[in-house]
């Protein structure tokens, strides 16, 4: 049996660094999953963190809001007021640090996304709109930085003058502005504080547009990261709360600035390059960014496809489908059953979770090919199948081992010996429960299922509707007659093959306990009875 | 792992984050300047004077118009480039020859620049010319005082008489 396993886009050079990265980013996640557990680890909630920062800033920064004056005498008072008094300090620190703490998760989402390869395809949208967030992100932090109105904020608006006239725009010196106290209006400080209420809500709409292509999206972390979260930042707050510099002299460079690295990094960029070489950097970044998802090389995967005439309409594809690319239109062929799934192509990244949520999708039946309601062209259902007893057929000694793995998680087909044989899909997510039945009916001892770690899933969903379903609690459900000691789930990611090779062994021991199956014998010599599934 | 180690664990991951956030949230600090200098800032935006003087039409010219366009005078929109050279101590510091805004070139000039210069009593010079004949027009000059980290503006405004040192 020969699998593709994808690997990252790029050249191949580029290719093998990608994938080195990847694995150690892996090991990391690992590492971090055996600290926090899944739910709690920070590097697989990156951008629910990233809400869960933008929810605090919202938070504090109402409160901010109310007691900031606008005008040009009044900024800097109201503000460096704050910090005298306890809460308000803790608000304002806790304001500033979830900023900081938002640019930091958002950059290792990025990288994140980047490393596994999952900004092709269909997920360009997610991607492009990320990159275009990078700026809404910086306009709202920095802005929030002039509010101040101290004298990092005076240098801040003046490099950001600076490098705006840069621009060969209108001809106009906007850092004239910014040279003397006489330009620093009341009107000025409305046009700021307007700028740093609308910025962020603009970012706001474009974080809800960024997860519009996924369906449910994880954009709440669990309730122990939130907690630490929390406490990492009122600890910070109360350890080194944010206090303002002096006001702004415009006679003076202070000598030193205290610069917050995480946003205000591009003024000492400027300062050692141009502000030419700044606007060619974060230009040339961003449409690099942006191009990316066509810049690299994939093969392009088939996307699923419907059969109408075994597809009823019952949904379960579209509920299951982690990128809305399946929607149940009402039926005109005059068939049976309620509509009619139809597959968004150009939403579709080839996972096959819909072929694994159909309940056409069943081993059992009695049709010569075995045809679902919907199904990848590239691993069909039928060709599932047909391995699966290929390889039942071809199991010698006690205990008899199926695996189902999957191509982009811990390799299962390492595993493969004459007691063992191994599946891999697409995505764990496409296997139908049925298969593990017809499996133990046709000779095998136990099944084990595996794929990407826990919260891990290349494909989002994938794992956690395997689990369900096996758990009984997701249609298509695994029968309640199936001997649950005879099935096994465990979640390897690509780099944790260690786990899942001590999982088999795990569960081969405790196989060889058991009595062989029942059907055993039986399947040698003759096939499980299939049995016609009723649509609907 | 042991849940005592593993919450251990999480604190020290949970320290290390706020550290992270803490320490690069103000430092390491910037050094706009080194500590032995001031800044000049050159900074002024001035409308130079047509690039050719006005020209009167003659009566063959002015038949040719519309009636509602004959005025006599034909005077170029286009500005001349304004030419500034500073010194410093009665050495150049620096000098630029700045294009007038606009598609049609009849906008001001704009000239902002950052000069970092050694601290101390410098006597600066600037000159300007704003005409078609690149003459300085304008000259001026000042002592000044320059501590550490303080801020020169020379600025411009016809108005006024020409250069400003303010400080
Ligand atoms: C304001 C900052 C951001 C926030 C709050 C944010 C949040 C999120 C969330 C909640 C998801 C859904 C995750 C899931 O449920 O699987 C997501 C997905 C994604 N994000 Fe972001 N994101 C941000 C910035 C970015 C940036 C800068 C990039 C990269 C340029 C990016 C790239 C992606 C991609 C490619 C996905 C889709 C993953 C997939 O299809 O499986 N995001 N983001």
């Amino acid at each position: 049996m020969s699998v593709d396993r994808q690997a990252a886009p790029g050249g191949a050079p580029s290719r093998t660094i990608w994938r080195a990265t990847w694995r150690a980013w892996e090991r990391a996640e690992l590492a971090f999953d055996a600290v926090f557990g899944a739910d709690g680890n920070p590097l697989r909630h990156l951008g629910a963190l990233g809400f869960l920062f933008f929810w605090v800033m919202l938070g504090t920064g109402l409160y901010l809001y109310i007691v900031f004056e606008g005008t040009a005498e009044g900024a800097y008072r109201s503000i460096d007021a704050l910090s005298a008094a306890a809460l308000g300090s803790i608000i304002r620190s806790v304001h500033r640090y979830a900023a900081d703490g938002f640019v930091v998760v958002t950059a290792l989402h990025l990288v994140r996304e980047l490393l596994a390869g999952r900004f092709t395809g269909a997920r360009w949208f997610a991607w492009v709109t990320g990159v275009v967030l990078i700026w809404f992100l910086y306009a709202s932090g920095i802005g929030g930085y002039w509010l101040v109105g101290d004298q990092l904020a005076q240098w801040s608006l003046t490099a950001t003058a600076e490098w705006f006239d840069a621009l060969p725009l209108f001809g106009l010196s906007m850092v004239r502005n910014f040279l003397s106290s006489g330009q620093m209006t009341d009107r000025f400080y409305a046009l700021l504080s307007f700028l740093h209420v609308a910025i962020p809500l603009t970012l706001l709409l474009g974080m809800w547009l960024h997860i519009q292509r996924v369906t449910r999206p994880n954009v709440t972390p669990s309730r122990a990261l939130m907690l630490g979260t929390f406490a990492t930042l009122i600890a910070l707050s109360l350890i080194k709360p944010v206090t303002s510099l002096l006001p702004p002299d415009y006679g003076a460079v202070p000598a030193t600035i205290p610069v917050d690295w995480y946003y205000l990094f591009i003024h000492p960029l400027m300062d050692a390059t141009s502000p030419a070489a700044l606007w060619t950097m974060v230009m040339l970044a961003t449409l690099v960014l942006a191009a990316l998802p066509w810049l690299v090389r994939v093969s392009h995967e088939p996307v699923a496809q419907v059969d109408p005439a075994n597809c009823n309409g019952c949904g379960r594809c579209f509920a299951d489908c982690p990128f809305g690319a399946v929607v149940v239109e009402p039926r005109t062929d005059g068939r049976r059953g309620p509509g009619l799934a139809r597959v968004l192509p150009e939403l579709c990244v080839s996972c096959g979770i819909c072929a694994g949520a159909c309940p056409s999708s069943t081993p059992f039946r009695t049709v010569a090919e075995l045809v679902t309601g919907i199904d990848m062209p590239q691993r069909s259902l039928a060709e599932m199948r047909s391995r699966m007893e290929r390889a039942l057929a071809g199991l010698e000694g006690s205990p008899r081992m199926l695996v189902f793995g999957c191509d982009r998680a811990a390799d299962a087909r390492v595993l493969e010996r004459p007691d063992t044989g191994v599946i891999s899909l697409l995505c764990t997510g496409q296997l139908p429960p049925s298969f593990i039945d017809y499996a133990l009916r046709s000779g095998a001892d136990g099944v084990l299922v595996t794929g990407c770690a826990e919260d891990g899933c290349y494909y989002r969903h994938g794992n956690t509707w395997t689990a369900q379903r096996i758990a009984g609690v997701r249609e298509p459900h695994l029968r309640v007659s199936v001997p649950r000691e005879r099935v096994r789930v465990v979640w390897a990611a690509e780099d944790d093959m260690a786990n899942l090779r001590a999982a088999v062994e795990h569960f081969r021991a405790a196989l060889t306990n058991l009595p062989p199956a029942e059907s055993r014998h039986a399947a040698r010599t003759k096939r499980p009875r299939r049995k016609e599934v009723a649509l609907g | 792992m042991n849940t005592i180690l593993r919450y251990a664990a999480q604190i020290a991951l949970y320290v290390a984050f706020g550290a992270a956030l803490g320490y690069f949230s103000s430092y390491p600090v910037f050094q706009a300047l080194p500590p032995d200098q001031a800044l000049v800032r050159l900074s002024f935006s001035h409308g130079a004077k047509p690039i050719s003087p006005c020209r009167e039409r003659t009566p063959e010219e002015l038949a040719k118009l519309a009636p509602n366009m004959r005025v006599k005078l034909d005077c170029p929109r286009e500005r001349a480039p304004v030419q500034v050279e500073i010194e410093m101590d009665g050495k150049p510091l620096y000098q630029i020859t700045a294009r007038p805004a606009g598609l049609k070139r009849d906008g001001a000039s704009t000239v902002y620049r950052r000069l970092p210069v050694v601290a101390g009593k410098h006597t600066f010079k600037a000159r300007l010319a704003d005409g078609p004949d690149g003459k300085f027009t304008y000259v001026s000059d000042a002592t000044i005082d320059l501590a550490p980290g303080k801020v020169l503006v020379i600025d411009f405004n016809a108005g006024k008489g020409g250069f400003q040192f303010v400080h």
